[in-house]
């Protein structure tokens, strides 16, 4: 690795502040320095995001924030995961895709963007919708995974996927100009998402983001409190949200948090679970 | 007087307004209230049965009323209650 010809005193007095920098390079010790120096993260968390894997489940309004910010924080893998290709529609919001790459699959247009924002880390990709055959297989290779699908077949394939393979999910959605956010981790002992919303609704009595539209600017908002949360999980630092759900109010510019207990009656995780592998017709119970 | 803040979904069926006030000693008196005003608005949270919709939410303050007496739950004035549906919008990656 190549030294910089020239250190700023900052970067200096940042190294000084640095007890366990060893195993960062010069480079990494400027590139992150702005949070090497924040006593929560230091070397040791910087090492910890560099050795972390996170998956993102749509390349899209919220994976495409998350990304970026995991990607500039030097998380070390970062997978996406996307059957789509990059569409006009979707650059008001799916801000890691360009005019550019327009027609192009969306995770590659997406690693393209991360690795010109941080080349040190690893994108790998997945062209392909997850579903019961391949979901436990990738989810497996990461350390927390992020859902950012846009229908409730994914999300309850996802939930019950996390919760098998151990995973933490960090999971956000969006409708209009409304937002949620909560962490799923029932291997720590805290409810998962069928605990939140037993049953999907009933197809065609919800619309999706598609026939409802959503605020551009709204997907920022929660992918980047997704990322957020991965962080601090990663780091295991601050306040889980994973016994809360957050409801941002775009319009009334509100956050509000509700308490989210475990249901002991639930049919995943409860204490007579009903649900034993990734079986079920997902697509059949969940469509929308 | 009961606060309720109504969910995006919901807003056609109250002119657009985030937050409505009812007058109600139950969540159930609190529907009732709701969709004399706001015509329309029970069957969205209610089934045919007239049992809670699985994918809907009601937290009185902080707390899911299905930990509490469901839609017995009592009310208080100044209480505030959130309706909350599970949405699904992020991306595409359909199963």
């Amino acid at each position: 690795m190549l030294l910089p010809h020239h250190e700023s005193p900052l970067v200096t007095h940042h190294r000084s502040l640095i007890t366990d920098f060893m195993e960062l390079t010069e480079l990494q010790i400027q590139r992150y320095s702005r949070q090497i120096i924040l006593s929560e993260v230091g070397g040791k968390g910087q090492m910890k995001l560099s050795k972390a894997k996170v998956l993102l489940i749509g390349a899209g309004g919220l994976g495409s924030p998350a990304g970026l910010y995991l990607a500039a924080a030097g998380v070390g893998t970062i997978g996406l995961v996307d059957g789509d290709v990059v569409d006009l529609s979707n650059l008001q919001r799916q801000i890691m895709h360009s005019t550019a790459t327009v027609g192009m699959p969306k995770v590659e247009s997406g690693r393209k963007t991360l690795s010109a924002i941080n080349p040190e880390i690893t994108i790998k990709t997945y062209h392909q919708n997850v579903d019961s055959d391949n979901i436990l297989a990738l989810v497996s290779e990461y350390d927390i995974v992020l859902d950012g699908s846009d229908n409730f077949s994914t999300r309850f394939l996802v939930n019950d996927a996390c919760f098998f393979a151990k995973k933490t999910l960090i999971s956000a959605s969006m409708f209009r100009f409304e937002g949620q956010l909560t962490t799923i981790k029932p291997h720590a002992g805290y409810p998962c998402y069928r605990c939140l919303y037993p049953e999907p609704p009933p197809a065609g009595l919800v619309p999706n983001c598609q026939e409802a539209g959503v605020l551009g600017v709204l997907a920022g908002t929660m992918g980047i409190l997704q990322a957020s949360e991965a962080i601090k999980e990663i780091l295991g630092i601050g306040e889980t949200m994973a016994d809360r759900l957050m409801i941002y109010d775009a319009l009334e510019m509100k956050f509000r948090k509700v308490r989210r207990p475990k249901d002991p009656a639930c049919p995943l995780c409860g204490e007579n679970p009903k649900i034993k592998d990734l079986s079920m017709d997902y697509v059949v119970s969940c469509t929308i | 007087m009961i606060k309720v803040r109504i969910p995006t979904p919901l807003r056609p069926l109250t002119k657009g307004q985030g937050e409505v006030d009812a007058q109600a000693t139950s969540i159930t008196e609190m529907i009732d209230s709701l969709n004399s005003a706001h015509p329309g608005i029970k069957d969205r949270l209610c089934d045919d049965t007239g049992e809670l919709r699985r994918f809907v939410n009601i937290y009185v303050n902080e707390e899911d009323i299905r930990f509490l007496k469901g839609k017995e739950t009592s009310l208080k004035d100044g209480d505030e209650v959130s309706i909350v549906p599970a949405i699904a919008g992020g991306s595409s990656c359909q199963a």
